[in-house]
């Protein structure tokens, strides 16, 4: 008959757990993880002239150094941004000499669909705060993930998030994000 | 004689210690997945503004940081800073420190670098343009914005 294995005192395994929790707590932080990915565009060439765009196709957004907002010219508010840039980013059919431009256009999987040619661009003055810049940023992200959205639910019938990989490409060709930084400048630092 | 013992000098039991170490060993695992280790010592004050399209970070090992803030220690001034690696650097460092952030890299995965920039919301976008312009310089297009996520309310 075997020999019974004497239990093993167990009371100092919370010691060393202790240790090693501590340990951890001092060495590790709580990172932040989350962010806005952007790409930037490559320098630009000075051999080549930048194209010409139609004012109509341009939606010009100024942040000042007092953090305040300049939509095509008028003074906009934050809160309004996003239906702004919904609103002007939403292809008209037909035509309509208010909004950008509009071309068909045949994407694999969706069909045909009017895509705008309308482009956005952010200009920020040097004494703008960061802060401001994100919240700009980040509502005109969220302008193209509603637009996004809204083809998606009239195509598959989902939300964009839950697309798989090839109708996501199929509603990205659909719906550029065409948001240009301008080449800074200072637009009165003074 | 009774059924029931009167209690006589009997001692309330000790409470058992035995799974203490599995409450302990629990919490160490819960910190350990949450958190990272810290890899520089951070010479600048970062206080994450918050957005609501955030996106996470994928491929740590894959990402650079760029800190901008305001020096921790007060006798440096309160003048806006970067920090690459431990040290202050300048705008003119950034190129130096791409190329060396390329260098520890695989070949193969060296056009998937990103840069994080973490930077303080106060600070002015002056300063954040130039890294910018430095990073379209050398060639590190691939830039993440380093927000905390906002909750809905």
């Amino acid at each position: 008959m075997a020999r019974k294995t004497p239990e093993f005192n167990a009371s100092s395994m919370a010691d060393i757990a202790f240790l090693l929790l501590i340990f951890f707590l001092v060495t590790t932080t709580m990172d932040v993880t989350t962010g806005i990915n952007r790409k930037l565009p490559p320098p630009p060439d000075p051999s080549v002239k930048p194209p010409d765009i139609k004012d109509r196709n341009i939606m010009n957004i100024l942040v000042s150094k007092s953090d305040r907002l300049l939509v095509n010219g008028k003074p906009g508010q934050l809160e309004n941004l996003k239906e702004d840039v919904i609103k002007f980013m939403t292809p008209h059919f037909p035509d309509d000499p208010a909004f950008p431009e509009v071309k068909e256009e045949t994407i694999d999987l969706i069909g045909t669909v009017y895509k705008s040619r309308g482009i956005i661009s952010l200009k920020n003055d040097r004494g703008t705060s960061y802060d401001m810049y994100i919240q700009v940023q980040d509502n005109i992200a969220q302008a193209f993930t509603q637009l996004k959205d809204e083809l998606s639910d009239k195509k598959f019938g989902r939300k964009y998030a839950d697309l798989n990989e090839d109708e996501a490409k199929a509603i990205n060709a659909a719906v550029p994000v065409p948001v240009s930084e301008a080449e800074p400048e200072d637009v009165g630092t003074k | 004689m009774s059924r029931f013992k009167k209690g006589g000098d009997k001692e309330t039991p000790a409470v058992s210690t035995a799974s203490l170490p599995d409450i302990i060993f629990m919490l160490l695992f819960f910190f350990m997945v949450t958190t990272v280790m810290r890899e520089t010592e951070l010479l600048v004050k970062v206080n994450p503004t918050s957005a609501k399209e955030v996106s996470k970070l994928e491929k740590k090992s894959l990402v650079s940081f760029i800190y901008i803030g305001e020096p921790v220690q007060g006798k440096l001034g309160t003048n806006t800073r970067i920090q690459l690696n431990d040290t202050f650097g300048t705008v003119d460092d950034i190129s130096d420190f791409i190329a060396v952030e390329k260098e520890a890299r695989d070949e193969a995965d060296r056009k998937f670098l990103t840069t994080s920039l973490k930077v303080d919301k106060d600070t002015k976008m002056g300063i954040v343009t130039d890294v910018k312009q430095e990073l379209r310089k050398v060639g590190a297009f691939k830039i993440n914005y380093s927000v905390t996520e906002q909750r809905e309310d």
